[in-house]
């Protein structure tokens, strides 16, 4: 009996073994084929090993970052995500702390909005979000943060508000009569008790605007400004002839710093999953 | 205590409110005024009244990709949720190996869905011209299933986390108690584990079908709609009529779209919330 059950234990491992090589191939096939030379590259070549005698080193990573400005959209890609998310965290902490703490029609308006934003498709808004933020002049990646505030606050007002209804009342009203102003509460007070909750919304807000194509196409002059998925869609969408080598080079040097940053956090970034589906 | 906190309002509130009507409430109320008008700008709109509802139905390809978007959120969210529960429970087993499996499973989701349809692309493009079967780009059947290969390869993981959340939460007395009163392991699951992670099973198949359901950049990417459109999905044919065609009579056609679009997406959501929450027992 004993004997059975390890061998189906070590069956299914097998079996998942297995399964997690398929999980990991698609990447290691674009990592081989990022290291051919351009013309060997081929659909019918794709499952082949680099050869000897087209082995290209990293000249495809080299061109990716000297001529297709990879650099220059991984630094836009990287201030977007850190002010966006910064001000998502700031602003719709302070925000649901306030419409949980201070009740009344305003407060609940507010919550109400949040929740039903979350639900709207991003094809609605689409147009009209792009033209505003053209007239506004929010198009630019220094600002484009105060429209990720507004169109990625429902999410983070909702899980906030629902976290910050499990704090003890007391703690609050303690320091109310020691002195606090609101301010200096929240502060104080209120963000250490929410920190586990601010990683996790940072995490779901940080993989949300790091991903993100179409709001940064539709309201970057992306003539300019492309972030790394525009960038990724342009090399292919464009007409013409498509630099496969440098493509392939661009994902991976997408794709790895990625991995390094789930090596590294994977717990909080299990964690914050996890939260985020238990308050949706 | 409220009422010192409602004087700080505007430092508290008014930041995120701001932006909020700046990123939502006002492009969301131009919207729907938009959807009854004809326009190319959002200040030269014409009101038609429901002229453009009128003529999404005249619109073969919005039909086309209804049916195909249907299809693809009911095969996706099956088989989806199936995977990821089997995957879950072999999981919580014990087995060797199992945080290696779990992160490796979850590693693709946070790949965005521009890089993972190039990645697939290039992938299946290859593994058809092996099996001397037509490229994605040549025929929609193939298109159809490598989207769905493609979200199962992304999606199986995070629901997994869910699913594993779910089952960790089961008490182990309820299973002992089980075990004592003589339920095998095919009883167990479906009379305890089963009801017991309700909550992660309403949680998993929302999510599943909305993400299928407006699945846009993987679409995009893998397929781009084609051939002719016709693996074209609901998010990627609005967009297609926004954009791709120049003309007063589009852009109101589109906006109506993604009226009816966001329409349909409340409606599932409810539905869906109301059918899942009925079957959840008190834990």
């Amino acid at each position: 009996m004993v004997t059975n059950e390890k061998r189906t234990a070590r069956l299914w491992s097998l079996i998942l073994l297995i399964l997690s090589l398929a999980w990991v191939y698609p990447i290691v096939m674009i990592f081989l084929n990022s290291l051919k030379e351009e013309q060997a590259i081929t659909t019918s070549a794709a499952f082949d090993l680099p050869p000897a005698d087209t082995f290209n080193g990293l000249a495809n990573y080299i061109r990716a970052i000297e001529a297709q400005g990879f650099l220059k959209s991984f630094g836009y890609s990287l201030f977007i995500t850190v002010s966006s998310v910064a001000l998502i965290l700031l602003c719709c902490s302070m925000c649901a702390w306030f419409i949980t703490r201070a009740k009344g029609p305003f407060s609940r308006i507010i919550y109400l909005l949040c929740v039903f934003s979350m639900v709207v498709p991003f094809q609605m808004v689409m147009f009209t979000l792009s033209q505003t933020a053209d007239v506004l002049g929010l198009n630019t990646p220094w600002n484009i943060c105060i429209i990720y505030l507004g169109f990625g606050a429902g999410l983070a007002v909702f899980m906030f508000a629902g976290f910050v209804k499990s704090i003890p009342l007391e703690i609050e009203e303690a320091a109310m009569i020691d002195g606090c102003n609101p301010i200096q509460t929240f502060f104080r007070i209120v963000v250490p008790i929410l920190k586990p909750t601010l990683i996790s919304v940072g995490i779901l807000e940080t993989m949300w605007i790091w991903n993100d194509y179409l709001l940064p196409y539709l309201v970057l002059d992306i003539k300019k400004y492309m972030t790394i998925p525009v960038l990724i869609q342009y090399f292919r969408g464009s007409y013409g002839k498509v630099e496969m080598g440098a493509m392939m080079a661009s994902i991976m040097l997408t794709v790895l710093p990625i991995i390094i940053v789930y090596l590294v956090c994977q717990k909080y970034i299990i964690k914050g999953v996890i939260a985020g589906a238990v308050k949706g | 205590m409220g009422k010192t906190i409602k004087k700080y309002w505007p430092i508290f509130v008014l930041p995120t409110l701001v932006a909020f009507i700046i990123g939502f409430l006002v492009p969301f109320a131009e919207g729907i005024y938009l959807s009854f008008c004809r326009f190319t700008t959002v200040k030269d709109a014409a009101f038609t009244g429901f002229g453009n509802y009128i003529r999404i139905f005249a619109d073969a390809s919005f039909l086309r990709s209804f049916g195909f978007t249907a299809v693809f959120t009911v095969v996706t969210t099956i088989l989806i949720n199936v995977l990821a529960f089997c995957v879950a429970l072999l999981l919580t087993r014990g087995l060797r190996g199992t945080n290696y499996f779990r992160s490796v499973f979850f590693m693709p989701n946070l790949i965005g869905g521009i890089v993972l349809g190039y990645i697939w692309q290039i992938l299946l493009n290859a593994l058809l011209m092996m099996m001397e079967k037509p490229l994605l780009s040549l025929d929609a059947t193939y298109g159809f299933w490598g989207l769905v290969v493609l979200m199962c390869w992304q999606q199986i993981g995070y629901m997994m986390i869910i699913y594993i959340a779910g089952l960790q939460n089961v008490p182990g007395e309820l299973l002992e108690a089980a075990k004592i009163d003589g339920a095998g392991a095919w009883s167990t699951l479906w009379k305890v584990k089963i009801p017991m992670v309700m909550p992660s099973i309403t949680i998993c198949t929302f999510l599943t079908i909305t993400n299928s359901f407006k699945l846009f950049d993987q679409n995009l990417s893998l397929t781009g709609g084609e051939p002719a459109h016709a693996s074209e999905m609901l998010a990627l044919n609005i967009y297609n009529t926004f954009y791709a065609r120049a003309g007063a009579q589009w852009k109101g056609l589109g906006q109506a779209k993604a009226m009816l679009f966001f329409l349909l997406v409340v409606a599932i959501a409810l539905v869906q919330l109301k059918l899942t929450r009925s079957k959840e027992v008190e834990s």
